[in-house]
Parts: structure tokens; C-alpha cells; sequence
């Protein structure tokens, strides 16, 4: 039987992180079948045909799917579903809120955020923060997984050349709408695609002074993330959280200014190659992970890094 | 408006677990438990709405062993009206937990569902969204702001690009993110009170509801660790590490 993966998009481009899922059903292997659903989402799906290794692409183009409410795009992926023997997607927002609404439709336990694939039906996830892997098997007819990408090594986004089969798409719930939508703006890298990733934490004092990391950020061609503590007190958005509940990344570079390193921040950067720490306190756990540590006065380090880069 | 909160019992969120010498689980002897912190959040924003009147009974669920009715007691002591539990000693997965919370909602007809959006032991985020789909319900996951008007909840929504709206028919299943609120603690008179309110106990078979999982965990390992690294006494040595060590920048 094939593997079904659910790509993510916004309806103009594929998102990276599919081609860490595709990699994931690579390594489970069979065929391929990459779904595209949205609404005028033409140009995903000629993306989509490109990626490595898929077989063939599914486009399913409906108004009621522009903004992937879970509600219809579930009961579209649950139908496909039925004759496949694994759903993948990634852990995006909309995977995470249309999969486990899949997987109870088709009455088959979900399969989180997986990072290794062991055999065809054993996975391995993090579990309690990242503090523990757990190796599940699963005897369920199909298997609903999402694919936590920092796990996979993506496959090329050029070179395939998948027939594309239109698929019925009417799938309309009736009982959601999208209402509007905040989209954060930035010319920097997007946090879980980045090479680098400069974060701060409670310790940058204001909003005013994430100015410092912008700075620091766009010599290096970083993204900026941040702390719960830092979102929580309104220095930053939302999107640019880092953690067990927030974006999990796996840069090259993370440089945590001002973050003391508590498990729930850990559980999200921990996998990346390199990591420093930039902190007052000589005691704070995250020089426990930091590759190399900088006990200093943030307000002196940076700008002096700055000028350094 | 009736509201149910499916509150669950979970390791205190600053404990460091340890995986247990045999490789079977995680160690939780003697290890201080709690309401899953987004749980909490979850009792908060209903415990706000019926502040506001536009709840007029909340009715907390906690699905385990015995001991989560303390958790229970904590969701009345927060302002929750009374408690259910689902009694069973068999470990429970996300499809599992969700098929016995529909039970409960054929019985109960909440016009709302509260739940976290995800347990901090299992990290599976699935209970609420599996919830919704068995339901035939709407759902606002990962939802910063709740707002009931006219037959309909609007929910702004923490998304990987930033914030969005939806509007949802009622009955619809929610559940919260970080930015919801700040749960308040409970006062000594109240959680007094609590012991008072009523807590009902049924079993998963007087639900009709027979628990069971495709997914057997094989083993449970700790993670790779991390060797700590250096110290760099100044700016220009880390600048100088970076490039020339490990050739990051
Ligand atoms: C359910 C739950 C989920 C959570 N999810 C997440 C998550 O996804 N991501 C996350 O990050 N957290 C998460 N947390 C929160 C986590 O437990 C910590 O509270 C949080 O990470 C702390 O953020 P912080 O390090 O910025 O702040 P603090 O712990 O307050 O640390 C601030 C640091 O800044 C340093 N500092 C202060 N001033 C200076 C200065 N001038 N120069 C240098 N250093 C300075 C201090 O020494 C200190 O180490 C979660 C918590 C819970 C309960
Ligand atoms: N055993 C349980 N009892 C009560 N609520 C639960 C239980 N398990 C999960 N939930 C609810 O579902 C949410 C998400 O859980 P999960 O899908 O396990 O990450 C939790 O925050 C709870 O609100």
C-alpha cells in the first residue's frame, strides 16, 4: 500500500517542512502520494510535482479548503485516507489541528511528532519535554503520524516529476469560519527553516531591546526567536516562541541571550549543532547544554558582538 | 451556557523525570503531581466566563486512577460546580480519552468543551481536536482569546505564522494555549468548599466504552545528552570559537 502525506502550504508555496515529512515516508517506504489541498493552489502543486521521490500528487481545490479549517480539510484526508496504509504530516499548526480529528475519524490512534522511523510500524517520539524517547509500535490499519522535522534530513525539492490527479473536494463541515488572520512580517529567515537563530529571553527587559538581536540577527542571516517568558510579557509575538510548547529547532547556531535555560526551552532548541549562551547568572542551566558560554552584562556582550560580526 | 473542562492529572511541570533502570516508563514514584498546566488554563477561562455570566455551570472531568480526583478538587476549588471522574487504572491514550469524554458529553450536553492543548507527560496535543471530530463538533485549538456571542465562540488562534480568528457553531470544543489567562490560585475557603461540591465516579464500561490502543511503547529511553561545552572569557574569544572552532559564522 502507499503512503498518503499531507503537504503544508499557505496556497502559493510548499512549506519546507514537507519535504522533511516526504523524508519520513521515505524511510518507511512505498509509493508516495503528496495531497495539495486549498484553494488556488495551483502553483503548490507544481512545486509539489517536483519534490524528490513522491509518485504522485493529489489536488483537491475548493473555496471551503482556502483556509484549511481542520473541520473540511479532515474530512477530506479521512476519506483519501481509508486506502493508504500511513497519513504523515508535519507538526505545522494546521497538521496538528487536522490530523488527531483524521486519525478519530478513521478510529486509529495518533502517532505524535515522531523523530525516527525503527520498521514500517515502530516510531520513536519524545515524550515528557523531550526528557524521555519513547519506541511505539502501532497494530493500527492506518497510521496517523505527524513528523517532527528537525528528525529527518529534507529531500530535494527538485527532480521529481509526479503525475498530478485532481481529486473531489467539496468538503464543507458547515460549522467553522475563518475570520481573519494576524500574519507576522519579516524580512529575516522563518525560525524552524533558519541556519541561525539568535533568542532572547526575560532578561532583554523590553521589546525596545530585542533591537540589539535584530541587529545581531541581520549580520549573521538569522531568525530571532524567543523565550515563553519574553512572549509572555509582550516583547514579542506569539510565532517566535521557542519550546516543548512553541517551535521546535535545530539550527546550526543558537545563541541564547538572556535565557536561563528551563526544561520547557531546552525541549526546543537542545538538537541544534552549536549552541551559546549569553547570561549574567554563571549558574543558569543553559550553560549545562551551551557548547560556548558567556557570562556577561547582555547590554555589554551584544552590541559589542554586533560589532565583531 | 454549560461548560465541561476535562482536566488531567500529569507530573508537577518542574520536576525532572527520570526514565526508569529497566527501560519500561518513566520513573513517577514518589514524584509531586499536578493539573496539567494547560488544563489549568482551561478552568480559568471558564471559571472567567461564568464570572462575566455568560456560563452558568461548569462541570469538570478527569479521566485515571483514583488519585485524580485531586485534581478534580482542584478544578472546584478554582470555581468549577461540580466533578466527574472516569475511574480506570489502565493507561489511556489520547482516542481512548476522547471516546469517554464523548460519552460524557451525550450525557451532559455542554455547549462548550475546554481542554489543554496539550498534556506536558505524553506531549501528544490530540485529546481536544479527536474530541471534536467523534462530537461532530467545531473546534479552536491553541486558542489566546475566547469570546461567546449569539449562538457562536469566536477563538483567536496561535498559529505557526502568528494569530487567526475562526468562528465556530456551538457546541464547540476549545482548547488553550499559554496567552489564555492566568490562572489564579485557589483560596483556602474555597478549596475548603470544594470538598463539598458533588464529584460523581463512573467507569468506563457504565459509558459503554471499552478502552483499548493500537500502540504498544516498546521501551522508553533517556534522551542523548548534551555535553556541557566552555566558558569564553570575552567577546572576541566566542567570536573567534565561532569562526575558527566550529566554523558556524
Ligand atoms: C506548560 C508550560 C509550557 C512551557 N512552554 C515553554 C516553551 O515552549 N518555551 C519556553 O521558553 N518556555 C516555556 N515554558 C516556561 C519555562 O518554564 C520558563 O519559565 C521560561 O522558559 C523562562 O524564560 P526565560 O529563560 O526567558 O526567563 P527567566 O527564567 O526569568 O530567565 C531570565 C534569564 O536572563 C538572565 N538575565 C537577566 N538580565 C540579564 C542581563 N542583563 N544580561 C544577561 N543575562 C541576564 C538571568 O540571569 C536569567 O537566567 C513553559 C512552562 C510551562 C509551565
Ligand atoms: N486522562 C485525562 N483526563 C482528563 N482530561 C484529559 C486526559 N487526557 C487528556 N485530557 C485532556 O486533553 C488535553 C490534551 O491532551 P493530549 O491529547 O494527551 O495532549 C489535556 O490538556 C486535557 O484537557
Amino acid at each position: 500500500m502507499a503512503i498518503l502525506v499531507v503537504a503544508d502550504h499557505d496556497n502559493g508555496t510548499l512549506a519546507p517542512a514537507t519535504l522533511n515529512t516526504v523524508a519520513a515516508a521515505t524511510a518507511i517506504g512505498g509509493d508516495i502520494h503528496l495531497l495539495v489541498a486549498g484553494s488556488g493552489c495551483g502553483s503548490v502543486v507544481e512545486q509539489a510535482s517536483a519534490v524528490s521521490g513522491v509518485s504522485k500528487v493529489l489536488h483537491a481545490d475548493n473555496p471551503a479548503l482556502e483556509n484549511r479549517l481542520a473541520e473540511n480539510v479532515s474530512l477530506l484526508v479521512a476519506e483519501l485516507g481509508k486506502d493508504y496504509s500511513h497519513i504523515l504530516a508535519s507538526t505545522s499548526t494546521d497538521a496538528r489541528n487536522t490530523m488527531p480529528r483524521v486519525a478519530a475519524m478513521l478510529d486509529v490512534d495518533q502517532i505524535s511528532d515522531i523523530i525516527s522511523v525503527v520498521s514500517e510500524d515502530t516510531f520513536s517520539r519524545p515524550i515528557y519535554a523531550g526528557n524521555a524517547i519513547a519506541t511505539v509500535q502501532s497494530n493500527a490499519s492506518i497510521k496517523v503520524i505527524t513528523v517532527r522535522s528537525t528528525g529527518f534530513d529534507p529531500v530535494a525539492s527538485e527532480g521529481g516529476s509526479a503525475a498530478v490527479e485532481a481529486v473531489a473536494s467539496n468538503h464543507d463541515a458547515g460549522i467553522s469560519s475563518f475570520v481573519s488572520e494576524e500574519l507576522a512580517q519579516s524580512d529575516r529567515p522563518e525560525l524552524t527553516a533558519a541556519d541561525i537563530i539568535v533568542s532572547g529571553g526575560r532578561g532583554m527587559g523590553n521589546g525596545e531591546n530585542f533591537e540589539l538581536l535584530y541587529k545581531v540577527a541581520d549580520k549573521l542571516g538569522a531568525a530571532v526567536g524567543a523565550s515563553r517568558a519574553a512572549v509572555d510579557a509582550g516583547y514579542v509575538p506569539n510565532d517566535m516562541q521557542v519550546g516543548q510548547t512553541g517551535k521546535i529547532v535545530a539550527p546550526n547556531l543558537y545563541v541564547a541571550v538572556g535565557i536561563s535555560g528551563a526544561i520547557q526551552h531546552l525541549a526546543g532548541m537542545k538538537d541544534s549543532k552549536v549552541i551559546v549562551a549569553i547570561n549574567k547568572d554563571e549558574e543558569a542551566p543553559i550553560f549545562q547544554v551551551a557548547d560556548y558560554g558567556l557570562v556577561a552584562d547582555l547590554f555589554e556582550a551584544v552590541p559589542e558582538l554586533e560589532g565583531k560580526l | 451556557m454549560k461548560i465541561l473542562v476535562a482536566v488531567k492529572r500529569v507530573i508537577d511541570y518542574n520536576v525532572k523525570v527520570r526514565v526508569k533502570t529497566d527501560n519500561t516508563d518513566v520513573d513517577l514514584t514518589n514524584v509531586k503531581m499536578a493539573i496539567n498546566p494547560f488544563c489549568e488554563i482551561a478552568v480559568e477561562e471558564a471559571v472567567r466566563l461564568k464570572e462575566k455570566g455568560v456560563a452558568t455551570e461548569i462541570v469538570a472531568v478527569s479521566l485515571g486512577p483514583k488519585e485524580c480526583q485531586e485534581q478534580i478538587r482542584t478544578a472546584l476549588a478554582l470555581g468549577a460546580d461540580r466533578g466527574i471522574q472516569v475511574q480506570t487504572d489502565d493507561p489511556l491514550g489520547s482516542l481512548s480519552v476522547a471516546k469517554l469524554l464523548k460519552a460524557i458529553v451525550d450525557e451532559e450536553k455542554p455547549d462548550l468543551v475546554l481542554l489543554g492543548k496539550q498534556s506536558i507527560d505524553s506531549d501528544n496535543g490530540q485529546t481536544g481536536q479527536m474530541l471534536a471530530a467523534l462530537a461532530g463538533m467545531s473546534q479552536g485549538t491553541y486558542a489566546s482569546e475566547v469570546n461567546v456571542d449569539s449562538g457562536k465562540v469566536s477563538v483567536t488562534r496561535e498559529v505557526d505564522g502568528g494569530l487567526q480568528t475562526v468562528s465556530l457553531n456551538l457546541p464547540a470544543v476549545v482548547t488553550t494555549d499559554l496567552r489564555l489567562n492566568e490562572p489564579r490560585y485557589a483560596s483556602l475557603p474555597n478549596i475548603m468548599k470544594a470538598k463539598r461540591k458533588p464529584l460523581d465516579v463512573k467507569s468506563p464500561e457504565d459509558l459503554g466504552i471499552s478502552v483499548s490502543s493500537t500502540l504498544t511503547t516498546i521501551k522508553v529511553e533517556p534522551p542523548a545528552e548534551r555535553q556541557a561545552g566552555i566558558k569564553v572569557a570575552s567577546v572576541d574569544e566566542l567570536v573567534e570559537k565561532l569562526k575558527n572552532e566550529a566554523k558556524v559564522i
